[in-house]
């Protein structure tokens, strides 16, 4: 029943234009990302393009994610998945997925810059894998957060706005953290910023404490969903 | 096949559903009926486990809804007031998600086409559903209720926003599934549900105010006989007439039809047919009838009568 939901959320968003215009977004800036950095700075790191893509993936998850809920809301459709005989966790797992899918085929593009420095040189390949999986662990965070957002919203609008000043607020938590004068807080705001965690994926280190915090946050979102879904029901 | 208990739902201080209590027997098909609010598509969306309610059980086949919600659901096919349609996807790619979604265990290609061939879909499989007329979505929602053939179906509204030979058609099609199918099915039209089942239940505020067999509806609620008269004549000398007749127990002027015109309503007792002393008087007064016609109440008045005595009630 998951496969069934899975199937059709990648169904909508490639039957439709906005996997290809979100797509065609990712591609476009990433890419002048590489050739500025790359072949005009003539550097065979992709570090500068991995820390450039961070903001636009801000701006293009909150899209990819806005309309897994609300959309059904709206149209009414949320009736037949919630009187189907499919479980909450297998609604909100095919959504994730499907969502999730959209922006791993996105992060792929960092393989073939890969391949393309290695016409000239050897590329860094163990921080080109890192690094990947750090932003595939921090896209998923954010989606699994988006997904969430769109839950508790009728309007796709909201769901993306609401969800771009989520991810910008995380991005901006260094100097947040800076700005924080007691030492508990700065601690506790510094032990949830994303951005530290995914820091250390861009050295080329699979960062196991990493790993588990945006795993966590997946698990955490998606039960979060699962009771909201679950709650409306009772209201 | 299916038993409600004691259903209520509050949302905040108003009560939608009030203590509903009724079951459905295996193959029969119940007409829920009431007026717009009445409380009708929360009962409908609590047994088929979309809401949940505030206190009360639903039991199908067997299985509590809170307690086993899996079981519940794959014994329903339900089509909500508003038929729950991916709009960018054509009827048959819908209907295979629906169908894999409901984890059907039915040859997948032949199941569909034989769904879309019961409900006349077939030449529109491959459109999409946004380009579909309102009849043909409310079908391909129909469709979807029914894939899996499940044991009960549950059906908000069915007929709302056809037109006249779109319903006639959706009305043979529940008649047709009442055979093999429990169903349960919602309107504001009474006329509909006096014509597809074989049992009616009213609901108003929230609360029942009748369940009878749809035969028994009308003459249990009805009342007296009427009669209604346009007679030519001063008021007062055809009041004076009709008032002596032996049997009449009310006699009431409508309307004005033209000068010396009107329309009388005549109430008299069942057991007397006061039709010949009435010509005869309104004749020796000298005045002239102009149409004479006889009837029991209407299903229509007779609803409207539980419905508003209900309201009455609550002031």
């Amino acid at each position: 029943m998951m496969a069934a939901i899975l199937k059709r959320e990648l169904s909508s968003y490639f039957n439709s234009a906005i996997a290809y215009i979100v797509m065609a977004v990712f591609f476009g800036f990433s890419g002048y990302f590489f050739v500025g950095t790359c072949f005009v700075g003539n550097v065979s790191s992709l570090s500068y393009t991995f820390s450039n893509i961070f903001i636009v993936i801000l701006f293009l998850i909150p899209i990819i994610s806005m309309k897994t809920f609300s959309e059904e809301k709206k149209q009414k459709t949320d009736q037949a998945l919630l009187t189907s005989p499919a479980s909450l966790f297998d609604i909100v797992m095919g959504k994730f997925l499907g969502a999730f899918i959209l922006y791993a085929i996105c992060c792929l593009i960092f393989f073939v810059y890969g391949l393309v420095i290695a016409f000239f040189t050897t590329p860094d390949w163990p921080v080109i894998i890192c690094t990947t999986i750090g932003l595939l662990l921090v896209g998923g965070a954010l989606i699994a957060i988006d997904v969430f957002i769109s839950a508790l919203t009728e309007s796709q609008v909201i769901a993306a706005v609401v969800g771009m000043a989520v991810g910008l607020l995380l991005y901006m938590m260094g100097t947040i953290i800076s700005m924080v004068k007691v030492d508990w807080i700065s601690k506790a705001l510094e032990a949830i910023s994303p951005l530290n965690y995914y820091t250390n994926f861009t050295y080329g280190m699979l960062d196991l404490s990493g790993v588990v915090f945006f795993l966590s946050v997946i698990a955490l979102f998606i039960f979060f969903t699962i009771r909201v879904l679950d709650r409306k029901r009772w209201s | 096949m299916v038993e409600v208990k004691n259903l209520t739902k509050r949302y905040g201080k108003t009560t939608a559903v009030d203590d509903i209590s009724f079951t459905v027997e295996s193959g029969e098909v119940l007409g829920f009926l009431g007026p717009n609010g009445a409380g009708k598509s929360t009962t409908m969306n609590i047994i088929t486990g979309y809401i949940s309610s505030s206190s009360g059980t639903v039991t199908v086949d067997g299985a509590e809804i809170l307690q086993d919600p899996k079981a519940v659901k794959s014994k329903i096919g339900y089509l909500p007031e508003i038929p729950p349609l991916y709009v960018e996807m054509t009827v048959r790619k819908y209907l295979e998600f629906m169908f894999n979604l409901k984890k059907v265990k039915l040859p997948k290609a032949e199941h569909i086409d034989e769904v879309m061939r019961l409900v006349k879909i077939t030449d529109v499989s491959e459109r999409l559903i946004k380009n579909l007329s309102k009849g043909y979505r409310q079908r391909v929602g129909f469709a979807q209720a029914l894939l899996g053939n499940p044991p009960v179906l549950i059906l908000d509204e069915p007929t709302v926003g056809l037109d006249p030979k779109q319903i006639i058609e959706i009305r043979k099609l529940i008649r047709s599934l009442g055979k093999k199918h429990t169903v349960i099915f919602s309107s504001h039209v009474l006329s509909e549900v006096s014509a597809t089942c074989d049992r009616i239940i009213v609901i108003s505020n929230g609360k029942i105010v009748a369940d009878a067999k749809t035969e028994e509806l009308s003459s249990s609620i009805s009342g007296d006989e009427k009669l209604s008269l346009d007679i030519e004549g001063a008021q007062s000398t055809v009041l004076g007439a009709l008032k002596v007749i032996p049997g009449v127990l009310k006699i009431r002027k409508t309307r004005d039809i033209s000068e010396d015109v009107s329309r009388y309503i005549v109430e008299y007792k069942k057991e007397i047919d006061i039709r010949k002393n009435v010509f005869n008087a309104v004749a020796s007064a000298d005045c002239v009838i102009l149409n004479m016609q006889s009837g029991n109440e209407t299903l229509e008045e007779s609803f409207l009568k539980l419905v508003s005595e209900d309201q009455r009630g609550e002031v």
